[in-house]
This record gives C-alpha cells, sequence and structure tokens, in this order.
C-alpha cells in the first residue's frame, strides 16, 4: 500500500495544511462576495448586516447617474489610451532588449519596472512636482502619461518573454527568403507575438482602470471612476450607489484578468 | 494560408520595392540604427516624464516653505525642509508607518506560506492553474473596491461585529478596542482594522514569489529528510525555510514598499494619527507644501533602496 502511494508519487497533503490554505483563500475572496449581497441591499444609511431586504432598486438608480456615466467614460478613455500608448513602448522596448546586447541594457528593465517598484505614491507626486514646475494645466493627457507610465512594465515583461521563447531565426529566415522588412513584421512577428500583446495590454487596461493614487495626483478636479469612489470612502453620501458601482469594477477589471491567464497558460502548455 | 504564401512567392514586387520597405530592410541591416529606433520611444519617455519628474520632486525637496508669505522660496536650494522631517511629530508619522509596514509583512509571510505551499506541492496541475488565478485576480484588480469592501465587512453594524456577536466574544472585542495603539471606537476606524485590510489587500503579492522559490526546492532534499528521522518540523526548520526565504523576501519587497506609501487605507479607516502617505497628501493638498511633501516622499525611497539592497544579498531578485 505505502510502496504504491510513493511510487505515484502523489501525496496526501497533512489536514492542517489543507485547511489553513483553504481559509486564506477565503479570506481572499470572501469580501468581494459580500460587497456582490451589499449592491442588493434595501439599507440606505449604514451597512447592516444581515441587509433588512434585498432590491434591484439601486441598479437604476445608478444607471440614471450622470456623474457615475461621466466617471466611468472618463476612466475608460483613460485605459484605452494609457494601454495603448503602453503597447507600442513596451513592445519597442522588449524587441530593443531581446534583440541585441549593448551597454545598459540591464538599467532598461530596472527603469520600467520603478514605477511599479516604488510606492505608487512616488511616482504621483513625482509627475505632481513637473507638472508644477512646467505649468502644465491638468487633463486627460496629464492622467493618461502617468498610466501609461507605470503600465509600459506590464507589457515588456509579457513581450519580452515571448520574444525570448521564440528566438530570432525565424526572422532571419523570413528576411533570408525576401521578405520585405514590412512584410516580416507582419507576418512573422507580429502573428509571434500577438497573445502576448494581447495578456499584457489586458492586464494593463485592468492596471490602469482602478488605480487612484497615482490619479489622485494627475487629474485635478477631474473624477475617474476610482476616484469617484474614493471620495464615497472618505465621504459616503450614496452608499447604496457606491455598492452597485463596485461592483460594476470588479466585473470590468476581472474579465480582462481571467482572458489574459488563459491566453498566457495556453501558451506555456 | 494561401495568401499568405502568396505574399512570399511574388519576385515580380521585389522589382519595385517602395520607399517604405527599402528604408525598413535599410533599418533591418544596421542592428545600431535599428536599436536607436527601437529605444528613442520608450527610452526618452521613462527618461524625460519618470525620471524627469523624479528630479524635479528631489529639487523640490530642496526648497523650502516661507512660514511668513507662505510661498515657496524657490531662490535657493535648502536643507531646512529635511531638517523638519526630524521634529517628533513626523518622526512619530515615519516609526507609525515603518512599523505596520512591518506588521503587515510578517503577517502576510505567515499567511501566505501554507497556501503557497499547498499550491506549490500537492494541488494537482489543474487546480494548480485555477489556484494560480485566484491568487492572481486579486492582485491585478480592483484595489480600491477591495478595501471598499472592508468598510462594510468592519463597520460597526457590519458582518464582522455581527459575527463575534453570535458568537459571543462581543466582550472580547470592546475590550481590544480599547486598548490605545490598537483600537478605536470601531474596528472600521482603528489601526487593527488598517492591518487587516493592508495585509488582504497585498497578501498576493507574498504568495506568488514563495510558489516560485518553494516549486525550485527538489521534493528528494525533503524527503531525504525525513527518511533521516527529521521530524516534520526538523525538515520546516532547516530544508523549507532556508530554501524559500528568498521568495518571503521577495514577497516582503512588496508588502513593505505598498504599505509604506498608501493613502488609500490609512484615509479611509484610519483615525487622525497621520501615515506618510496621508502627510504627503496633505502637505500637497491643502497646506502647499510641495517641499516637505516631496523631503517626506524620500523616506519611503530611502527606506526602499536599503531594503532592497539587503534583498539582493539574500537571493530576492532571482526568486521574483
Amino acid at each position: 500500500m505505502t510502496r504504491q502511494k510513493t511510487s505515484q508519487n502523489s501525496e496526501k497533503a497533512p489536514r492542517l495544511l489543507t485547511a489553513t490554505a483553504i481559509a486564506v483563500l477565503l479570506f481572499l475572496h470572501i469580501p468581494v462576495i459580500i460587497i456582490l449581497l451589499y449592491a442588493f441591499t434595501t439599507d440606505e444609511s449604514a451597512y447592516t448586516f444581515p441587509p433588512p431586504g434585498l432590491t434591484t432598486r439601486w441598479w437604476a438608480v445608478a444607471w440614471g447617474r450622470q456623474d457615475f456615466w461621466q466617471a466611468l467614460g472618463l476612466s475608460l478613455r483613460v485605459a484605452l489610451v494609457a494601454t495603448s500608448v503602453a503597447l507600442v513602448l513596451g513592445t519597442l522596448a522588449a524587441a530593443a532588449v531581446s534583440r541585441t546586447r549593448f551597454f545598459g541594457r540591464e538599467s532598461i528593465s530596472f527603469l520600467l519596472i520603478l514605477p511599479i517598484a516604488l510606492p505608487g505614491i512616488v511616482t504621483g507626486i513625482a509627475l505632481r512636482a513637473a507638472i508644477g514646475a512646467g505649468n502644465i494645466p491638468f487633463s486627460f493627457w496629464t492622467i493618461v502619461i502617468g498610466h501609461a507610465t507605470f503600465c509600459v512594465v506590464v507589457v515588456y515583461n509579457n513581450v519580452l518573454a515571448r520574444f525570448r521563447r521564440t528566438g530570432h531565426s525565424l526572422i532571419e529566415a523570413s528576411m533570408d527568403l525576401g521578405a520585405h522588412g514590412w512584410q516580416t513584421f507582419r507576418f512573422i512577428v507580429l502573428p509571434a507575438i500577438s497573445t502576448a500583446l494581447l495578456a499584457g495590454g489586458m492586464l494593463a487596461f485592468a492596471l490602469s482602470f482602478d488605480e487612484v493614487i497615482v490619479t489622485t495626483f494627475t487629474a485635478g478636479q477631474q473624477s475617474t471612476l476610482p476616484i469617484w469612489i474614493f471620495s464615497q470612502l472618505t465621504r459616503p453620501r450614496d452608499r447604496p450607489v457606491t455598492n452597485v458601482v463596485a461592483m460594476i469594477v470588479i466585473a470590468i477589471t476581472f474579465i480582462p484578468i481571467i482572458l489574459a491567464h488563459r491566453l498566457t497558460s495556453e501558451q506555456s502548455e | 494560408m494561401s495568401s499568405r504564401a502568396d505574399t512570399f512567392s511574388s519576385p515580380p514586387q521585389d522589382k519595385q520595392k517602395s520607399w517604405f520597405e527599402r528604408l525598413l530592410t535599410t533599418i533591418y541591416l544596421r542592428p545600431w540604427l535599428m536599436l536607436v529606433l527601437l529605444l528613442i520611444l520608450p527610452l526618452g519617455w521613462m527618461l524625460f516624464i519618470y525620471l524627469g519628474s523624479l528630479a524635479t520632486l528631489l529639487v523640490n525637496s530642496f526648497y523650502h516653505l516661507d512660514d511668513f508669505t507662505g510661498l515657496v522660496d524657490r531662490s535657493r536650494l535648502t536643507l531646512a525642509t529635511y531638517a523638519s522631517l526630524f521634529t517628533p511629530a513626523n518622526l512619530d508619522i515615519v516609526l507609525r508607518t515603518a512599523s505596520m509596514a512591518l506588521a503587515v509583512t510578517l503577517a502576510c509571510a505567515l499567511l501566505a506560506f501554507p497556501l503557497s505551499y499547498y499550491i506549490a506541492r500537492f494541488a494537482s496541475p489543474r487546480w494548480r492553474g485555477f489556484l494560480y488565478l485566484a491568487v492572481l485576480l486579486p492582485l491585478w484588480s480592483s484595489y480600491l473596491v477591495r478595501v471598499y469592501a472592508w468598510k462594510l465587512i468592519l463597520a460597526k453594524e457590519g458582518i464582522l461585529t455581527w459575527f463575534i456577536n453570535q458568537i459571543g466574544l462581543a466582550g472580547v472585542l470592546e475590550a481590544w478596542l480599547r486598548i490605545p495603539t490598537v483600537g478605536g471606537s470601531s474596528l472600521s476606524v482603528s489601526p487593527t482594522g488598517m492591518f487587516i485590510v493592508f495585509v488582504y489587500v497585498w497578501l498576493p503579492y507574498m504568495v506568488l514569489p514563495i510558489i516560485a522559490a518553494l516549486e525550485r526546492v527538489p521534493k528528494s532534499l525533503q524527503e531525504a529528510s525525513s527518511d533521516l528521522g527529521a521530524r516534520p518540523l526538523l525538515t520546516f526548520r532547516h530544508i523549507l525555510l532556508p530554501l524559500a526565504l528568498p521568495g518571503i523576501v521577495a514577497g516582503s519587497i512588496f508588502t513593505f514598499s505598498l504599505t509604506l506609501g498608501d493613502f488609500i487605507i490609512p484615509l479611509t479607516l484610519g483615525n487622525s494619527k497621520f501615515f506618510i502617505g496621508q502627510a504627503v497628501l496633505s502637505h500637497v493638498g491643502t497646506s502647499g507644501n510641495l517641499p516637505l511633501a516631496a523631503a517626506f516622499t524620500m523616506v519611503p525611497i530611502v527606506i526602499m533602496v536599503l531594503y532592497l539592497l539587503v534583498a539582493r544579498r539574500m537571493g530576492a531578485f532571482e526568486a521574483m
């Protein structure tokens, strides 16, 4: 019996370990489920548990709120543009680093990772200081620039990993066979990195969509969806609507992350 | 597929390459030119916008806010602003933030280890993918919303107090909240509440590097240890823990750094006792004292640089 077990190489986890692992997982996920519950509570002025009643009324109320739609629109536009910028910059940097050895190559990775390795407040206040020093008015673009700066590394990491795996010989073969630079890019390079681009882009989108710390310093009076939620956190006025909005933010960020995970794990299998 | 093949086998085109295609080939054949063209945008962006901003921040920290006029004096560089960091009130803020970061890091390591160990060693491949996603999802998404969730949970009328009442421990909670350094009027405005939420939001950052480190521990090493008569605890202490340490240190870089720089959680769940992030925010916002805010920001940077130097010596960078 015991011999069979070891040869199968599939030992059972100790019970205590399994129980702890499950408890930690529950700790990670139950709070989000609780938001789901509160998005339907009839309670208007407090966070009473158990909820006194359930209703879908607040979804309709949130639907009719102008400030919600404006904030959502701004967040989506910022995330889309910041992701596009990050895709271009991250891919270019990854191509350069994967292709050639040059002086300072290591420091490029370091430079790109710095905006997310340092506390977010550092990036935020640094950009604010620069905006102030340059007398630049706050705008859509000040938010985008901040977001793109910390999104580049996500695309860079994904694309660089792909470049390393595909190697350079296909590109050489294509050029040797007489394909033009553009053809090689279009039919060799792009298909090879497409899923990495997609995965990196989606993660960048999720990162940008709910970023709040850097945005606080670069948005001025504008209100992205996270900033809207944050104002509700410190001075709650519309609790039921906030619950609904929280649920929507979760849905919008979960989908791209799950897709990105699918894309990258399929590749590695 | 056929159209793809066609593009490659159409020699007539070769004779009449457009200027664009010839340009691309020219670039391709000159590696240094290619490199410059690839790097000019991303490097330019990071150097000009990001490092430029950081430099501006650094310069600002050497300015000083004139107490009489209430304006920032940009005419000379001084260390006066840094000196004002060392007032008891400000030192208190730094110390409070650093001890919270330390406590959060330790708690994260304690909670992350069993989960990581389970995922790395015992989960079947199918489960592994699923569990991995279960850790990734909270890492990438909705940081703010997940903080908000705890506002609901920790509220006086919320689920946690309700649960504690149900199991008859209301007295214990009250006694705990009466302790001055950790308590408050309710869990949702207390250092204890902040601690729980910090641990919750940064936990995934600790789990992933520990998984990575544990996956590299050969199973035979543990088996050898137990074959030689070591009890599980001894094997853990002398085999597993030392080998997982780089992963723990790598994770702690994130948990420590993120706690140092956060102002959302202190603003949402804290009381009037400031954390570094709050101090920075208030100096930028209401008092318009950008130099002091800039100097304050240097504190987490310096702490993190020192931390990273130590972490590198412990091999944390290989575990990231």
